[in-house]
């Protein structure tokens, strides 16, 4: 982190609006207020991005079934502007706000049959580690024009970025799992269950079909291969997603099970579950679980941009442009990217139907972990034989 | 007891492709991109309205020709068709310094639709003789009360409007007498 506000001060410096010190005190104390006012943006960017993920699911939704989608939301100021107001009225801008005020307005009931205390502590654990991971994200680098270091534009460089983020992220499903225990109705409860079952399982599909890309990252760096910014930045000739394809779709489909989408979604399967682990659950804490969702869109395809399709970098083999705007085109390359995907993640939950549960446990144990594993070996003799040459 | 005859279709075993799902999947999200891409089928819908096709069978009416007669002579046919016996008519006469009363002498007095009753039948038109009563392209009736959707003389004759006679048959007449002389 101190890299990167030092590389901040110096680009501020440079642009001559005035002088902030570079003893090291001071940028501690300037990096403290710095992480401080990226974090809250950041959350709140997401969280934002969270609504309007809710917009793109409802509109592809629409897409998909020859409908227009919402259309008509609006407030009565954005009708004065004559022609933006009404293409932000057709795209449904304002509809996502519509959608969760009302969750606020609403009465909350509690169940009397429910555990108070884990009942009300699920939603925030469902939503909580999605947004720790956040910190462990490099979103952009910021090369140094006189000198061509690279520094990582992330909250926190930690050594095993990586191994965080695959650790902390499937935390999230203790939220799911507490909700339906702690409803004490058996729907709730077996929906529950099913997601224990499927996160775990899938799981190891998830770390299996990652270890190849660190197998190569060690192999073409000398930076440490576990952190997030150096599996990125040695992505900018071949991205992974043309090294390791098998890799990637194994990653894609179990990614698609550990966020519970479609053609994945067996814990919240309306048909046999009710409504799934928040059966019991309204209003506002139905909202978080609800955001909470789509808050691992967001963070599944961001991790999946970096992890495989380049991060920052625009084109395979297009080296990266020096200084600010370099940095801030990476940050736009990343978010479109991250965006197609999610795009694509909604566009599968309206095409494919849903697996049944024993068919779920089927593809994970008996084809994708398989796979993934023949997978890493193969990289694993083929890595060695690259060190030996 | 007969001896059923069938065919047993053989299934071929999938081929290690088709075994992997992903062409399969790549070619359903290839049909709802197709559907993405294309026109919405739904229609805005206050705004914008579907065509009603000829021949609709929407709220029943009562019309007047193109000379603003009434055209109906309160036969009461439609009222002793009508299944759901939502008609009422009171016989009436026509009086007799209409300009009309030379072609006709009956005109209903009260002509009462219960548009809750009805059931869009469409035989009330099937009925007339006159081509009085004729069921229209309206398919959005409402109201608040029960009261204001039986609807009265006036009102139907609002909502009908005129609806022309291809031949005025006492015009024709009274060509053919003047001929005549």
């Amino acid at each position: 982190m101190n890299e990167f506000s030092l590389a901040l001060i110096e680009c501020y410096n440079g642009w001559g609006w005035g002088q902030l010190p570079t003893d090291p005190e001071s940028v501690a104390v300037t990096s403290a207020i710095l992480k401080a006012i990226i974090a809250v943006g950041i959350v709140l960017a997401t969280m934002g991005g969270c609504l309007y993920a809710v917009l793109l699911e409802r509109k592809v939704a629409a897409w998909c079934q020859g409908r227009v989608g919402p259309c008509r939301t609006t407030f009565p100021m954005l009708m004065w502007f004559p022609v933006v107001g009404r293409i932000l009225t057709y795209c449904g801008f304002i509809q996502p706000l519509a959608d969760g005020g009302k969750l606020f307005l609403r009465e909350e009931p509690i169940p009397g049959h429910v555990t108070k205390w884990l009942y009300h502590l699920a939603p925030c654990l469902a939503l909580a580690p999605a947004l720790v991971t956040l910190v462990m994200m490099p979103f952009t680098s910021y090369i140094d024009p006189e000198t061509g270091k690279e520094t990582a534009m992330m909250l926190c460089n930690m050594n095993p970025g990586f191994v965080f983020v695959v650790a902390v992220s499937s935390l999230g499903a203790y939220g799911t799992i507490l909700a339906g225990w702690s409803s004490n109705s058996k729907y709730p409860f077996l929906a529950s269950m099913r997601i224990g079952a499927q996160v775990i399982s899938y799981e190891l599909c998830i770390v299996t079909s990652i270890l190849p890309i660190v197998l190569l990252t060690a192999a073409n760096t000398d930076a440490n291969p576990l952190s997030f910014f150096s599996i990125v930045s040695q992505q900018s000739d071949w991205w992974n997603i043309m090294l390791v394809p098998v890799s990637a779709i194994i990653y894609f489909s179990a990614m698609l099970a550990e966020m519970g989408r479609l053609p994945f979604d067996v814990p919240e399967s309306e048909t046999d579950t009710v409504g799934g682990f928040h059966t019991e659950y309204g209003t506002f804490k139905f909202g978080l679980f609800f955001v909470g969702e789509y808050l691992h869109i967001i963070l599944g395809s961001i991790i999946f941009t970096l992890f495989f399709l380049g991060g920052w970098h625009i084109l395979p083999f297009l080296p990266q442009i020096d200084g600010v705007w370099g940095s801030v085109l990476g940050l736009c390359c990343l978010l479109f990217k991250a965006f197609c995907l999610m795009f694509l993640i909604v566009w599968i939950r309206w095409t494919l139907p849903r697996f049944r549960f024993d068919q779920v446990m089927h593809l994970c144990w008996k084809a994708l972990l398989p796979i993934a594993i023949v997978n890493l070996l193969a990289y694993f003799v083929i890595v060695t034989f690259i060190d030996l040459a | 007891m007969s001896f059923q005859q069938y065919k047993v279709l053989k299934r071929k075993p999938l081929r290690w492709w088709e075994k992997l799902y992903l062409p399969q999947i790549l070619m359903g999200l290839k049909t709802t991109f197709g559907i993405m891409i294309r026109k919405p089928v739904t229609l805005k819908y206050p705004e914008e309205r579907p065509v009603i096709p000829k021949g609709y069978r929407g709220v029943p009416t009562l019309v007047k020709d193109q000379e603003g007669r009434e055209k109906c002579v309160s036969c009461q046919l439609c009222e002793f068709v009508c299944p759901a016996k939502a008609i009422r008519v009171t016989p009436g006469e026509v009086d007799p310094d209409s300009p009309h009363a030379r072609v006709q002498e009956k005109a209903p007095a009260e002509f009462q639709i219960n548009m809750l009753r009805c059931i869009y039948c469409g035989m009330c038109q099937e009925v007339c003789p006159e081509s009085a009563i004729h069921l229209q392209d309206i398919y959005s009736l409402n109201g608040y009360s029960r009261e204001s959707l039986v609807l009265n003389k006036e009102q139907l004759y609002k909502i009908g409007g005129t609806l022309p006679d291809k031949e005025l048959k006492w015009a024709k007449k009274d060509n053919a007498v003047a001929e005549k002389h």
